[in-house]
């Protein structure tokens, strides 16, 4: 379980807060949009979760730890339970698709007899079976994003964390993209989602924590986009 | 760290001096030529060492007697100290030869013999050990009837004196260098980072240990330092030894013994291809400190 307890983050010079006692609980196996306009807060809720950031105030508990206590080898299997996904994707572009998934399990000293089992399935999963040869340069981007995913799945992380996943893709693609993000939600993955997707989270009905000006304004079993209260 | 991902630092290290290949080259060949400065003042060290013993060892004591003194008492007792290994009279006469001999002109001194001679008698003391020879001398010169004992403590102070000198020399200019030579590391390996900028970013995201992003730039380094300092090392060996031959072969210099014995040049060369590797890896390391804070 992910609790965040009354969490205050202030950035040097930075004015208001950008986020002000949030306290909050997610449950593993969830599915969870967080929403709001630019600079609520989303980014840094990620961030924190990630522990890229540490809050001013406040504690951040993951599986009854809290995060901000983590010594260097449990940050390091904190973060490797966690997979990103990114707006920009974050691919590196010198590198084949195969070449960026296995990336990822190259960097915990995976064998290259795990890597060769383990990289297609992911692939496989996104949906780019087959595509592992090309260079980043030469998909969509959709289809780029969905090799971040593939990258942030190969591990089998306990929480797929993605910001702003479909920001730069038009609105068919990234309908498509939260689809894929469900089915691996499905698969017992937590799923968190800051996104301005409104109508992928109309659609789908999930849990929305709704975030405005650092302030957490809603948090709805089954909500949408917008307040409808 | 286990095999898969020593592997993967390798092949990055690789990737990335091939790079940087000229840079890299340019790199090795600063830190080449500022350790071969460095062991060349080793080498001159370690010989000006050797020319001190060799002097020492050859030192005698001269042990100049007061006038009309018992000669055979003082010798007596010069043969009861320890550390004497030979003991050679000379007779005031024999003296004002050696001299005039080494004047070169017997007939400047001839009115001088007899009871005219201003040398005193003397004997010459040869020890068994050249550390023995100070101490000795001091020993000597409270024996009643030694009007003084001298074993030219002034070419063995003078000597001391430059060595001294030179040794603070090379490490001054030894520490410059190898300051000049890690900060060129620093700047290399900069640049190996800022290409790989963006990777590490991700490797970051993708929760890589420090260790795993920094050991192929810790490589990179040590292999520049390495690559640099075999070279060095090998054309310091390869002049050295040139060097020493021509000197032992050299009849004028006849009397300059090169150290040649493997066990004293053997620690010189490998602690400076040692030293070299860590500046390198030294060097990596503050470069890519900073880079690591995500």
């Amino acid at each position: 379980m992910i609790e965040f307890k009354a969490v205050t983050k202030t950035y040097p010079g930075g004015g208001r807060p950008a986020l002000a006692d949030i306290s909050l609980q997610i449950d593993l196996g969830e599915f969870v949009f967080l929403v709001g306009p630019s600079g609520a807060g989303k980014s840094t809720l990620i961030k924190l979760f990630f522990r890229e950031q540490l809050p001013t105030s406040g504690e951040i508990f993951f599986d009854g730890k809290n995060i901000a206590n983590l010594e260097k080898a449990a940050l390091l299997q904190h973060r490797r339970q966690i997979g990103m996904v990114f707006q920009d994707f974050r691919l590196l572009k010198q590198k084949t698709v195969f070449e960026n998934v296995a990336f990822a399990l190259e960097v915990l000293g995976k064998s290259s007899k795990e890597i060769q089992a383990e990289v297609p399935l992911a692939l496989a999963k996104v949906g780019l079976a087959g595509k592992g040869s090309s260079f980043p340069g030469e998909l969509s981007g959709g289809e780029q994003q969905r090799v971040g995913v593939a990258r942030a799945l190969v591990k089998n992380p306990l929480i797929l964390l993605a910001d702003e996943p479909t920001g730069n893709l038009d609105r068919e693609t990234s309908w498509q993209l939260m689809e894929l993000f469900e089915t691996i939600n499905q698969g017992g993955t937590t799923v968190i989602i800051a996104t301005h997707a409104w109508d992928a989270v109309d659609r789908m009905q999930k849990r929305v924590i709704s975030l405005e000006n650092g302030a957490l304004t809603r948090d709805e079993e089954r909500g949408s986009y917008r307040d409808e209260h | 760290m286990n095999i898969n991902s020593l592997k993967y630092c390798l092949r990055e290290s690789v990737v990335s001096l091939k790079r940087n290949f000229w840079l890299a080259v340019v790199t090795a060949c600063i830190i080449a030529v500022s350790l071969a400065i460095l062991g060349g003042f080793l080498l001159l060290t370690v010989n000006a060492g050797q020319f001190i013993r060799d002097v020492e060892a050859n030192v005698e004591i001269g042990v100049f007697l007061e006038a009309e003194v018992d000669v055979q008492a003082v010798e007596q007792q010069l043969q009861q100290l320890s550390g004497v290994e030979t003991i050679t009279f000379v007779s005031k006469d024999d003296g004002l030869d050696d001299f005039s001999a080494s004047l070169g002109d017997a007939s400047l001194l001839a009115g001088l013999k007899g009871s005219e001679n201003p040398l005193p008698d003397a004997f010459r003391v040869k020890t068994t050990d050249a550390s023995l020879v100070s101490t000795l001398t001091e020993t000597i010169r409270a024996i009643p009837g030694v009007e003084m004992a001298d074993y030219g403590e002034e070419l063995v102070g003078r000597l001391l004196k430059i060595t001294n000198w030179l040794n603070k020399l090379f490490v001054g200019v030894s520490v410059l260098l190898a300051l000049g030579a890690v900060f060129l590391i620093v700047t290399t390996i900069r640049l190996s980072v800022m290409a790989r900028l963006e990777e590490i970013g991700i490797m970051k995201y993708l929760g890589a240990s420090d260790w795993y992003i920094r050991f192929p730039f810790l490589l990179e380094g040590m292999a520049m330092g390495w690559v640099g300092t075999l070279a060095s090392t090998a054309a310091l060996g390869l002049a050295y030894s040139k060097l020493a031959t021509s000197l032992q072969q050299d009849a004028f210099a006849f009397f300059i013994r090169p150290v040649t014995a493997l066990e004293q040049l053997a620690p010189i060369y490998l602690g400076i291809l040692i030293l070299g590797t860590l500046m390198g890896g030294l060097g990596s390391l503050i470069s890519v400190r900073k880079f690591l804070r995500v």
